[in-house]
């Protein structure tokens, strides 16, 4: 912690209006902030909080769409809301720098990371090419990407999400700036990957003595991250603390409801012993094409009860469950249920065994057709599942609004595009309702809210399987959310399935070496996780090293 | 008419134009308008009366059709159903306008023997007679009422362009829908079909069959539709083969729908903007070809009455200085342009482009 008395950046009564429609309302109502050199500062709040719009308003830049209409962002002396245009692009890449969420969509695919790397110090005379160069590969190194001499000379879609990630935070250091934006770098990453790029970041971050801005929705990132936490709704302010203080006595009452809805947990259910399994997925091998994706994979569904299928992306989640679906028929085995098995293709099972088993996705925006009413995206599987028609329609229709807690008046002539996320999500599991499932597959259905809307789904979807009895196969990334809804646990990897039991022998040990990976890759709410974890590893590391 | 008074008088005219489309709150027009205004005046300066009479004319014009389009709107709103109301006082002036001449060009062709003074083929007067007090756009080159032949020619060019579209629509887009639903087998050889159908110069395909089969209309339409088919095919498969990824669109199939449910109710409703556009714009292209091969002798035979013979027959007039056949060539722009300002109108409505 090196000094840091000299302020490097302040915003006063930060004001941002957004054009909507014609008209432009105000979402930034007035924010301050005041960031030191080598401060990492984390701002938290949903989306729609007015995170990543503050954090390019510190570069002085507003969207398309969005202007600063108040206020002022002074940087270094420099009154950054005022100054030419020409003035701010020599500003930015050499000592503001920006981190984005997606490093796919930000790098360019048609230039090697390297040559994307060199081009702003380059242009700006501050080295010339082979120097940029020389210090890209230095930093490929001490980001500990793999082969930090080759690996620059590869184009973005060679390399892994992680990879790519840590690339574009060596590209924002290439300049030696005095502030990176960090908008949501991890958010996109597996939780094992994740580790990775935070302990990278912060390593650099410690080493140039940079000042960071930390964007993110998840506390435990930005308790690892960040100095200072200052929470965000709606574009105010909640409250701003050292991190120690933010997380042991948040002062605010969003922020403790924040911070509570970590801890929610359902009570476990035990599996009846005499009960059939509903569904049960009888070694299945499933490939796109010729490569293999499933290998042997099994495990049962029983009535009532949430079964979680855990994994990094590309595990074999999804495909799994494609393959219990129909969308694509399983090389191998078989999937039963009720004690019969099911045709392999969706095509071949009857309309009674479709009905069985409903779908919700992960993307509401894209589960629900944008054109189409409430009504008749709910109304639609009532009608043509039970035959329902005129006024029994319109009342299975507000009883199903009624369930997943939406006021039927409101709701039933909109469309989708008028909804929240969290809306859109629960209409996903009205549609899934209506058809009177025993069975419904989630996959990642809260991985795109933010977590007191999930939390909000999580609820009900718990109350619905009390109410009705359904079985769940929740597919999810994310084990804060197994540790919730969960009375089982599946754990995949490449394709198999490494480990399976009832969720609570899951999280006690011993475990399979990949599930304690899972496990203690989940960043947690304690400011020294990262480094007490980093530090076992590198321990463990070096004792199976030994014995080698 | 002394020159001065004359410039006086234009001018005036113009700026009175100017105040009552700015009243009329039209931006757009206004900035045409003035920009007509400081035209005429520099013409006036330099080239005198006559150029600036043309401006005038041609500002007079613009703010005539201006000032029809908006009453036009006006009595569009009074009449249509209040669900339309608030869409139609939106449209752009240019919309209005497109409608408006849409409107008249139906009412021509549907009530062409009531408007008509004369008939199609009736010969009243020598050969190319100048416009006089029962002919108003004078006669061509068998004597022939233009007028009338203007008339008819609504009915017969206009008719006959917008079956072919519809047909070769039709059957474009359920071709493109199926394949994109089904996709596999069944788009590769819809596909290909389209390939070798497109590989061929559609006017050197149409002169074929056209000069094979005999010219007439059964033949031409479903020349022409069988020509423009593969091109809606394309848009509407590109256009819906994004679609079918959806979610929702798997969501549907596993609710265990047929083919014909998810085209029309998940897909259609999300293509229908890009595909209303391509018939504007197919539309004038068919009406072209359709003139075209009227023009080569193979469209519409004489002596039906049809704006692209129409243009071929007086064409070599135009080097003695006679206007006739610039008469049915600006009917046929003139329908171009409205169809496509109604076109990107609806476009723009329905897809939330931003201009």
């Amino acid at each position: 912690m090196a000094a840091r008395d000299e302020v490097l950046l302040t915003i006063e009564n930060l004001r941002i209006e957004g054009l909507s429609g014609e008209d432009w309302t105000e979402i930034v109502h007035g924010v301050d902030l005041t960031l030191h050199k080598g401060e990492v500062m984390g701002l938290i709040g949903e989306s729609g909080a007015g995170k990543s719009t503050i954090g390019l308003a510190a570069m002085g830049f507003a969207r398309d769409g969005c202007r600063i209409s108040g206020g002022r962002v002074t940087f270094d002396g420099i009154d950054l809301t005022a100054a030419a245009p020409a003035e701010l692009r020599g500003l930015r890449g050499t000592r503001i720098a920006y981190v984005a969420q997606s490093a796919a969509a930000s790098f360019n695919p048609a230039h090697k990371i390297i040559d994307q790397h060199t081009e702003t110090p380059v242009h700006y005379g501050i080295e010339d090419r082979e120097t940029a160069r020389k210090d890209a590969m230095e930093l490929y190194a001490q980001l500990r990407l793999p082969n930090p001499e080759e690996i620059g000379f590869r184009y973005p879609h060679q390399v892994s999400g992680g990879q790519l990630q840590r690339a574009m935070t060596a590209m924002a250091m290439a300049c030696r700036p005095d502030l990176i934006i960090f908008d949501e770098p991890t958010t996109a990453l597996d939780v094992t990957t994740q580790i990775e790029v935070l302990a990278a970041i912060r390593d650099i971050v410690d080493q140039f003595n940079t000042a960071a801005i930390y964007i993110t929705h998840d506390l435990a990132v930005v308790a690892q991250m960040a100095d200072t936490i200052k929470v965000l709704l709606k574009g105010t302010e909640v409250e701003e603390a050292p991190t120690e203080q933010m997380l042991s006595n948040p002062a605010e009452d969003y922020t403790k409801s924040l911070w509570a809805v970590r801890s929610f947990e359902r009570p476990i259910k035990q599996r009846p012993t005499d009960t059939e399994p509903l569904l049960s997925i009888k070694g299945i091998d499933a490939a796109y094409g010729p490569v293999k994706v499933l290998d042997d994979v099994s495990f049962d569904i029983h009535p009532g009860m949430t079964v979680a299928v855990v994994g990094e992306s590309g595990s074999g989640k999804s495909t799994t469950a494609r393959c219990v679906t129909g969308l694509l028929p399983p090389t191998k085995g078989e999937i039963w249920m009720d004690g019969a098995a099911l045709p392999a293709r969706y095509q071949d099972r009857s309309r009674d065994q479709l009905r069985q088993a409903q779908m919700i996705y992960q993307m509401a925006d894209t589960a629900l057709n944008p054109k189409v009413r409430i009504s008749e995206i709910i109304g639609r599987p009532a009608r043509f599942y039970s035959g329902l028609k005129g006024a029994d329609l319109t009342r299975r229709v507000d009883e199903l609004l009624e369930l997943i807690e939406l006021e039927p008046d409101a709701y039933r002539d909109r469309l989708p595009g008028e909804l929240s996320g969290g809306q859109k999500q629960r209409i996903g599991i009205a549609r899934a309702l209506a058809a009177e499932p025993r069975f419904i597959i989630c996959d990642e259905v809260t991985s795109a809210l933010d977590q007191l809307v999930a939390e909000g789904i999580l609820r009900l979807l718990g109350r619905l399987q009390d109410e009705l009895g359904l079985a769940y196969m929740f597919i999810t990334h994310d084990l804060a959310t197994v540790r919730a809804i969960a009375d089982e646990v599946v754990v995949m990897q490449h394709g198999r399935v490494v480990e399976q039991g009832p969720k609570d022998d899951m999280f006690r040990p011993p475990h399979h070496s990949y599930t304690d990976l899972l496990l203690s890759s989940v960043p947690e709410m304690d400011p020294n996780w990262l480094t007490e974890l980093l530090k076992a590893r590198s321990a463990a590391g070096a004792s199976e090293a030994a014995t080698i | 008419m002394s020159d001065p008074v004359f410039i006086a008088l234009c001018l005036g005219g113009l700026a009175a134009a100017v105040l009552v489309t700015w009243r009329m709150g039209q931006m757009s027009a206004m900035r045409t308008l003035i920009f007509c205004l400081i035209l005429a005046g520099l013409l006036a300066l330099f080239l005198g009366a006559p150029a600036l009479r043309f401006s005038a004319i041609v500002a007079g014009l613009v703010a005539i059709s201006a000032a029809a389009s908006w009453v036009f709107r006006a009595a569009l709103l009074m009449v249509a159903p209040t669900s339309m109301g608030p869409a139609l006082r939106a449209a752009p002036l240019t919309a209005a306008f497109g409608m408006l001449v849409i409107t008249i060009y139906a009412i021509a062709g549907i009530f062409a023997p009531l408007i008509a003074p004369f008939g199609e083929a009736e010969v009243i007067a020598g050969a190319f007679a100048p416009a006089d007090g029962t002919m108003i756009l004078g006669a061509d080159q068998l004597g022939r009422d233009m007028f009338s032949r203007i008339i008819f020619g609504a009915r017969n060019t206009v008719g006959l362009a917008l079956l072919a579209t519809t047909l070769a629509f039709l059957a474009g887009a359920a071709a493109g829908l199926f394949a994109a639903v089904r996709g596999g087998w069944i788009d590769q050889i819809l596909g290909r079909v389209v390939d070798v159908i497109m590989s061929v110069p559609s006017l050197v395909f149409a002169l074929l069959i056209l000069s094979i089969l005999g010219t007439n209309l059964t033949i031409i339409v479903i020349v022409i539709a069988v020509i423009y088919a593969p091109r809606v095919f394309r848009l509407t498969r590109a256009v819906a083969g994004g679609v079918v990824t959806m979610d929702y669109i798997e969501a549907a199939r596993l609710r265990g729908e047929g083919d014909w449910y998810l085209i029309r109710r998940e897909i259609l409703p999300n293509a229908s903007a890009p595909l209303v556009a391509e018939f504007g714009l197919e539309f004038c292209f068919v009406f072209l070809l359709i003139s075209g091969l009227s023009f080569l002798g193979l469209g519409i035979q004489p002596p039906t009455a049809d704006w692209g013979s129409m243009v071929r027959e007086s064409a070599t007039m135009i080097s003695f200085g006679i206007t006739t056949p610039l008469i049915p060539a600006g009917a046929i722009a003139l329908l171009t342009v409205a169809v496509n300002f109604v076109v990107d109108w609806m476009l723009y409505r329905s897809s939330g482009l931003k201009v």
